[in-house]
């Protein structure tokens, strides 16, 4: 019993920590730039397709393949931010809602068009597959592998935006874009670098998520709740608050899947509701 | 917020449509009289049953849809309340409609007012959380309950047949003469008039002074209750009886197809009348209308093709009407006839 309470909290982790990735980025766009983007998952959705494609039919290795997810993913965004998104920056939330649930649209049926509506698996390398016994409990290879991954990610990205010249003018820019820019400060190019970095992220939670929960032309949909739900959860630009709304998401909905099966969902919209009337900013939003 | 700016901005807008009115009230005034385009539309809604008699049951849920439509134009077009779940009162009326057809009785006139007083009821006890919260939060959280409830549906199997749909729902001929068949003569008789009915309600409503305190509100929420307006009163009321209206609709289509899915309460519900109304123009009485004979009649001609394509086209258009026609279809036309007016003299 309690051994597999651990496995369900170590699973419920690793899937929380897949969601993380998945959902940092939107944290970061749309804590900073106020920027509605419900496309968030169609850029997970490129880099999961780009992942697919490059190791199953140019054959190669799934970790040289993450990069190339998150730099189609990163350019693709940067394409869009400066040619469509930036004009919405001063439109009202339900014009950027609309807009980019347009996206979602187009991107679902552009990937179904070139990939088939069938959810798509991949064959990750030996050395992800199996798992490993500790203290009488199997922990899957490929999600420690997944655990480690965020941790590195979350801790590259802290210190990145709170130690490194650039953050400081990414923050400038956010806090008071008039100030930064008479800063002499490109505001400008600090938003569109964040935006790229927002886009890749989700590109690699996109290639990483494939092995856990596949992939079809839905993605960008189904997991469109759950991103949206541990960003308005942890708050707007937090990157600690995602990670722990991420990781509660993930363990009570494993543990809700295992234990009230005939619940389904209904446990995960309860919780979100319930948090947001609680406190409408997030855990840790500072509006 | 620079206070003041866009009440005075919207009040300026309305009263500029005719230099003759002096004030609100008289701009009410002028507003409130028949014009003899609608006049001419709504005769026009008639025509189905002459012109294309083989189409009369996707008339109905053209008018069923439009009611939807309407129904979220009350609170996003007006009151500037946005939300991504208001499926969730066209499913409670619907599963209302239904549940009371298959376990009591299928007398439908009953089973819509029925309807209309339990999402009513469920309307007005959400209308105290939604409005509390504006921006992300309340997108988030109009989503959140669409999605709780539709969870619900699905896991109440006994009560809904979960998935499955409703089986057993048997519906009473409307005022024991007209059988719901499958020409739908019956069927698009009985929307039209209902929506008819609930249009001039909407229409009494929105220009009378609540209606007027409800566009105040929209265009600057701080400002109302700074002069003593109760705004989240009224927000409230007109939350109540948009999902009143949501409900009706719901319960039509229960009653005009003898079926409940568990569609009735999905997000795409949610999602297809937003896009209906932006693309007939929010904020505007026969926006949503509009949106609805377009769309619907649009995705009749394409039912040949693959749904997924179907979205494509959806989607390319949600991105070219928020970049190109902010107000809809007709608040482009608007504009083109304002435009054309000013030329003239």
């Amino acid at each position: 019993m309690l051994a597999s309470l651990a496995g369900v909290l170590f699973d419920g982790f690793a899937y929380g920590m897949l969601l993380f990735l998945l959902s940092v980025g939107l944290s970061v766009t749309l804590g900073m730039m106020n920027f509605v983007n419900l496309a968030h998952c169609s850029f997970a959705m490129i880099g999961g397709y780009v992942t697919l494609t490059l190791t199953n039919s140019l054959g190669w290795p799934f970790l040289a393949s993450l990069p190339a997810a998150f730099l189609a993913a990163a350019a693709a965004s940067v394409v869009l931010e400066r040619t469509l998104y930036r004009r919405l920056y001063r439109a009202s939330d339900l014009d950027q809602c609309l807009f980019t649930i347009g996206v979602v649209f187009v991107s679902v049926a552009v990937a179904a068009w070139i990939y088939g509506t069938i959810q798509q698996s991949i064959s990750t390398p030996p050395y992800l597959r199996g798992s490993v016994q500790f203290m009488g409990i199997s922990f899957a290879v490929y999600r420690l592998f997944l655990v480690a991954f965020a941790l590195v990610i979350t801790v590259v990205l802290v210190a990145l935006l709170e130690y490194t010249r650039f953050g400081a003018q990414v923050r400038a820019a956010v806090d008071n874009p008039r100030m930064a820019r008479g800063l002499g400060i490109d505001v400008d190019r600090a938003f569109m670098v964040t935006f790229a970095l927002g886009g890749g992220l989700a590109g690699l939670g996109g290639a990483l998520a494939i092995e856990v929960v596949g992939l079809d032309p839905g993605f960008a949909f189904t997991y469109l709740v759950y991103v949206l739900i541990v960003v308005a959860v942890g708050g707007l630009g937090s990157i600690g608050g995602s990670f722990l709304a991420a990781a509660v998401l993930g363990i009570s909905d494993m543990a809700g899947k295992y234990y009230f099966p005939w619940l389904g969902a209904f446990l995960i919209y309860l919780v979100m509701v319930g948090l947001l009337m609680w406190r409408p900013a997030g855990l840790f939003g500072k509006r | 917020m620079a206070a003041g700016g866009p009440f005075r901005e919207a009040l300026k807008r309305m009263t500029a449509a005719d230099p003759a009115v002096a004030g609100p009230l008289q701009y009410l005034e002028a507003q409130v009289r028949w014009r003899r385009i609608e006049i001419a539309f709504w005769l026009a809604t008639l025509l189905p049953f002459v012109v294309t008699p083989a189409y009369l049951q996707l008339a109905s849920q053209i008018a069923i849809t439009a009611l939807f439509a309407l129904s979220l134009d009350l609170i996003l077009g007006y009151a500037g309340i946005v939300s991504l779940g208001h499926a969730a009162y066209f499913g409670v009326g619907a599963y209302t409609a239904g549940l009371l057809s298959k376990h009591f009785w299928g007398e439908p006139l009953s089973g819509l007012a029925a309807a209309a007083l339990l999402s009513g009821l469920v309307g007005y006890a959400t209308s105290h959380i939604i409005v509390r919260f504006r921006h992300l939060a309340l997108i988030m959280l109009t989503l959140g309950l669409g999605l709780l409830l539709h969870e619900a549906a699905n896991s109440a199997h006994f009560l809904t047949g979960g998935a499955d749909g409703l089986q057993g729902v048997r519906i009473r001929p409307l005022l024991e003469t007209f059988r719901f068949d499958l020409y739908g003569r019956a069927a698009y008789a009985y929307s039209l008039a209902v929506l008819f009915l609930v249009f001039l309600v909407a229409r009494r409503l929105i220009h009378s002074p609540f209606g007027l305190a409800l566009r105040a509100i929209r265009e600057n929420a701080m400002r109302m209750p700074a002069i003593g307006a109760p705004s989240r009163a009224h927000l409230r009321k007109i939350y109540t009886i948009s999902a009143v209206m949501a409900g009706i609709a719901g319960a039509l289509l229960t009653h005009t197809t003898s079926t409940v899915s568990l569609e009735v309460l999905s997000f795409q519900r949610s999602a297809d009348v937003l896009v209906i109304l932006i693309l007939g123009g929010a904020g505007r009485l026969y926006g949503g209308i509009l949106g609805a004979i377009i769309y619907m009649v649009a995705r009749d001609q394409f039912s040949g093709i693959n749904p997924q394509y179907w979205y494509f086209w959806i989607g390319l258009l949600l991105i070219a009407v928020v970049m190109f026609l902010p107000n809809g279809i007709l608040g482009g036309l608007a504009k083109i006839t304002a435009r054309w007016r000013g030329r003239r003299p």
